[in-house]
């Protein structure tokens, strides 16, 4: 079986996002795989080994993100290809996944549901349309058998099993499998494993940022007697200005 | 043996009388991301296998919990580390294994039983065993499917090894010895396989250690020892009982086990000063997430400059062991790669490439432990009544802490360990401590110099203080060496105060040395905080040396040459009197803005 697992390049979750001049100030900050493509690349590893297939992993992103790359090579991936341009938006990112994917025929494209960064969502939806296969997300539970495959998702209210032949787009999340934390030996050849690089093909984004906000920090919290409602009221009149 | 060609390596002990540039140093900022992938899945796998589950490994019910703790270590690579590629390990650098000593120290009575297998269990025959018994023994012991124990104190026998009353006695046909003996304090003793048995042959001076197989029979265990702290790892009193070893399996040679232990243990402890790292760096993040979080008097205690200094001084006494442990590292290191690269063997040469630096390792171990202590300390303090409270972290912390500062030779035999083997050194002509010493002895007699510092220089004067603490410590030994004679070896305190100085120094030139490194390639804007605390731990350290300095030349001086000594003293320990509220106050700011240690 041929898997290709894409991963976004994101900030660790714990870290701290410091704005400068309206723009995130990135420099310093910690870069992990997005969780949900973490996720995603943990079942594929799963699923490569009992089909001896194989398993690349694709990121759409600049050379500083090589690193991230490295470490899904770590955790498994036999080789990888990142698409060296910045992922401006989802149609971008998508376009760029298919393009690979037309030339490759993977048996499955897997990812997580959505990136965590700017949880846009999209990306596998977008890439399944292009390629003209199907999409299931949110994914939570994978068995591939004769061509097919078994998945569970969450709906409303509920759970569905859905089925589907090979090739289709998965958006990912737990626990379609447990988070791998990659062996030594890993580490160690991850380095010599293929990175390719490739240029993108031209895709226009079809968005564009046009500003961000920060919320404004959470003020100092008013602590008013219980019997006091008269205090309550007036202070929601004259400082909250909500009455 | 192998004659080493570089001359201009640098020596252990050297430090004392070599001047160090910072380039030559290795600081933990110049890990590669190949290695910092490395610490981060060491950090994960405590974060899913043992920081969630500490309550149920601590109270081992489950019996079962450490060993295959352990396994699921193996199954990462992590027992194999140091292990060569030929016996199923991966042959990893020894500052790459000191990282992973580092992040693996905060796993409380894992990180014990992690250090216990990987260290003395498996180093010895790795380091000693003949190709046979790497064979047999060392893939089952690097992959975790069999977990080692290393039975060398006994009841009578601690600190005083060699005086060991476990006896090994050959057989009729010479096939097998026969070990009878009582061992105690044998961590990870309950789920071991495997035991390295030091016992003693006939009237030998020396032990000989060999290799057993629980297999083999004859062992039986008391109950698990109850603990002060580290309560998961396995502690059990370990008796022989007619346990009939094949002779084969008799580690290195008759006599050469005494040898064998100190070696095992002078790489036990460097790692386990590398090894407290991760542990201090854990306990001052909670401490200072909880000051941030604790309010009283309407803000939190965070905000207090009591506080302040507490998570200031945890932090600049972790910067200062991790520096320290790190260059002491690389030293290693490098020695063993030049005594590799001159023909000698890889066991020999990681023995000998450690043995060189058995005072930086002291050292490191000393440093690292009583920074643990330190630490634990202040974060049981900083969290006040939680602090005393089991619901809380910080009384687990501080009652795993203590046994550093005692196992891998208690600090008092390191510190004076030490400062013996200084002096064995330079009295055999390998330290040339004698000339810069009588130099010293010149420069007190003469006019002090009044050579002027440019301040505007970074680390100007702390430079210059650093040399000067030198100079004190040679000044102190060279006349405790000289009044006593032989007979300093009796004189434990003045050892002690010895070593303090001698542990303070290296440290405060790790210290600065690291941060001069660091501004050479950030610049100073972004290493504000380590400047502060170089700036304090020199300061701190020149009080201590200066306190210990004195305590000694009280007690082996008087009269004149009491007088002069004590000036001397006063001369070494100046310096120019630094606003430490403000420089620690600026670091524990800036970590209270990132919410954890983050230097």
């Amino acid at each position: 079986m041929k898997i290709l697992v894409c991963i976004s390049h994101v900030p660790d979750t714990n870290a701290k996002i410091p704005f400068k001049d309206g723009q995130p100030d990135l420099a310093g900050v910690t870069f992990v795989i997005g969780p949900y493509d973490d996720f995603a690349l943990a079942r594929a590893v799963e699923l490569r080994d009992a089909s001896q297939g194989k398993l690349t992993v694709l990121n759409v992103g600049g050379a500083d993100t090589e690193q991230t790359i490295r470490k899904a090579l770590a955790i498994g991936a036999d080789d990888a290809i990142r698409v060296n341009a910045s992922p401006t938006d989802s149609f971008f990112v998508a376009s760029q996944i298919a393009a690979i994917a037309k030339a490759e025929s993977y048996d499955l494209i897997m990812m997580g549901r959505e990136t965590s960064d700017y949880n846009g969502g999209q990306v596998h939806g977008m890439v399944a349309t292009l390629l003209g296969i199907p999409c299931v997300t949110p994914c939570m539970k994978l068995d591939v058998a004769g061509g097919k495959a078994t998945m569970l998702r969450e709906i409303e209210g509920g759970k569905e099993t859905v089925t589907a032949n090979l090739p289709l787009v998965l958006g990912c999340q737990e626990p379609i499998a447990e988070w791998k934390i990659p062996n030594m030996r890993g580490i160690m050849s991850a380095k010599a494993k293929p990175l390719k690089v490739v240029e993108p093909v031209a895709v226009a984004a079809k968005t564009s940022v046009t500003k961000y906000e920060v919320p404004a920090a959470r003020g100092n919290c008013k602590m008013i007697d219980k019997d006091n409602v008269e205090e309550l009221v007036k202070l929601l009149k004259t400082e909250a200005k909500v009455l | 043996m192998v004659a080493v060609s570089n001359q201009n390596a640098i020596k252990g002990g050297e430090f004392l009388i070599r001047e160090t540039e910072a380039h030559e140093i290795f600081i933990p900022e110049d890990f590669t991301a190949e290695q910092r992938m490395m610490a981060q899945a060491c950090e994960d796998f405590l974060n899913t296998e043992i920081h969630p589950k500490v309550e149920e490994m601590d109270n081992m019910k489950n019996t079962e919990f450490m060993h295959k703790a352990m396994q699921k270590a193996g199954e990462l690579g992590l027992l194999g580390i140091t292990v060569p590629e030929e016996y199923s390990g991966l042959n990893m650098s020894f500052n790459t294994s000191m990282l992973i000593a580092d992040v693996l120290g905060s796993g409380g009575s894992f990180s014990t039983a992690y250090g216990a297998h990987t260290g003395i269990g498996t180093q010895p025959i790795v380091l000693y065993g003949n190709e046979e018994q790497k064979k047999k023994y060392v893939p089952k012991l690097a992959t975790g499917e069999w977990l080692a124990c290393y039975c060398l104190t006994e009841p009578d026998a601690g600190s005083d090894a060699n005086s060991g009353k476990t006896k090994a006695v050959l057989s009729a046909d010479g096939k097998y010895y026969t070990i009878t003996g009582q061992k105690m304090w044998i961590s990870n003793a309950g789920f071991a396989e495997l035991f390295i048995v030091f016992a003693k042959i006939e009237d030998d001076k020396n032990l000989t250690a060999f290799i057993v197989e629980k297999s083999f029979g004859g062992i039986t265990m008391n109950e698990e020892e109850k603990k002060l702290g580290i309560k998961g790892s396995s502690t059990r009193q370990v008796f022989f009982n007619d346990c009939k070893v094949p002779v084969e399996n008799m580690l290195s040679t008759r006599g050469n086990g005494f040898k064998i232990a100190v070696n095992v243990l002078n790489i036990g402890r460097i790692k386990l000063g590398a090894g407290v790292i991760g542990g201090c760096k854990m306990v001052t993040s909670q401490a200072l997430t909880y000051s941030k979080e604790r309010k009283q008097f309407k803000t939190p205690i965070a905000n207090f400059g009591a506080i302040k200094r507490k998570l200031a001084e945890m932090a600049t006494k972790i910067y200062a062991t991790e520096s320290l442990c790190y260059r002491a590292g690389q030293n290693i290191e490098d020695n063993i790669n030049s005594l590799a690269a001159n023909g000698m063997s890889d066991a020999e040469s990681k023995l000998k490439g450690v043995e060189q630096f058995a005072v930086e390792c002291a050292i490191a171990k000393v440093h690292g432990s009583e920074t643990l202590d330190f630490t634990v300390d202040e974060g049981v303090q900083i969290y006040g009544g939680m602090g005393f409270s089991e619901e809380a972290p910080m009384a687990r912390a501080y009652r795993d802490a203590r046994i550093s500062r005692i196992y891998e030779g208690t600090n008092e035999i390191n510190r004076m360990l030490l400062v013996g083997t200084i002096i064995k050194r330079a009295l055999k002509g390998e330290l040339d401590i004698i000339t810069p010493a009588m130099a010293v002895a010149k420069e007190l007699t003469s006019v002090p110099s009044f050579e002027s510092i440019d301040a505007s220089l970074l680390f100007a004067e702390e430079k210059s203080v650093i040399k000067n603490m030198k100079k004190a410590i040679l000044m102190v030994a060279g006349k405790a060496v000289q009044n006593l004679g032989e007979k300093i070896n009796d004189e434990q305190e003045i050892m002690m105060n010895i070593a303090d100085m001698i542990i303070e120094t290296y440290a405060a030139e790790s210290v600065l040395l690291r941060t001069e490194k660091m501004v050479g390639v950030k610049g100073e804007k972004a290493c504000e905080q380590q400047i502060n605390m170089s700036k304090l731990y020199v300061s701190e350290a020149l009080e201590k040396l200066g306190t210990a300095g004195k305590e000694a030349v009280a007690s082996f001086t008087q009269g004149d040459e009491q007088k002069v000594m004590l000036m001397g003293l006063k001369r070494y320990t100046k310096l120019t009197p630094v606003n430490t509220k403000e420089l620690r106050r600026a670091v524990a700011d800036a970590m209270i803005e990132e919410g954890k240690y983050c230097f």
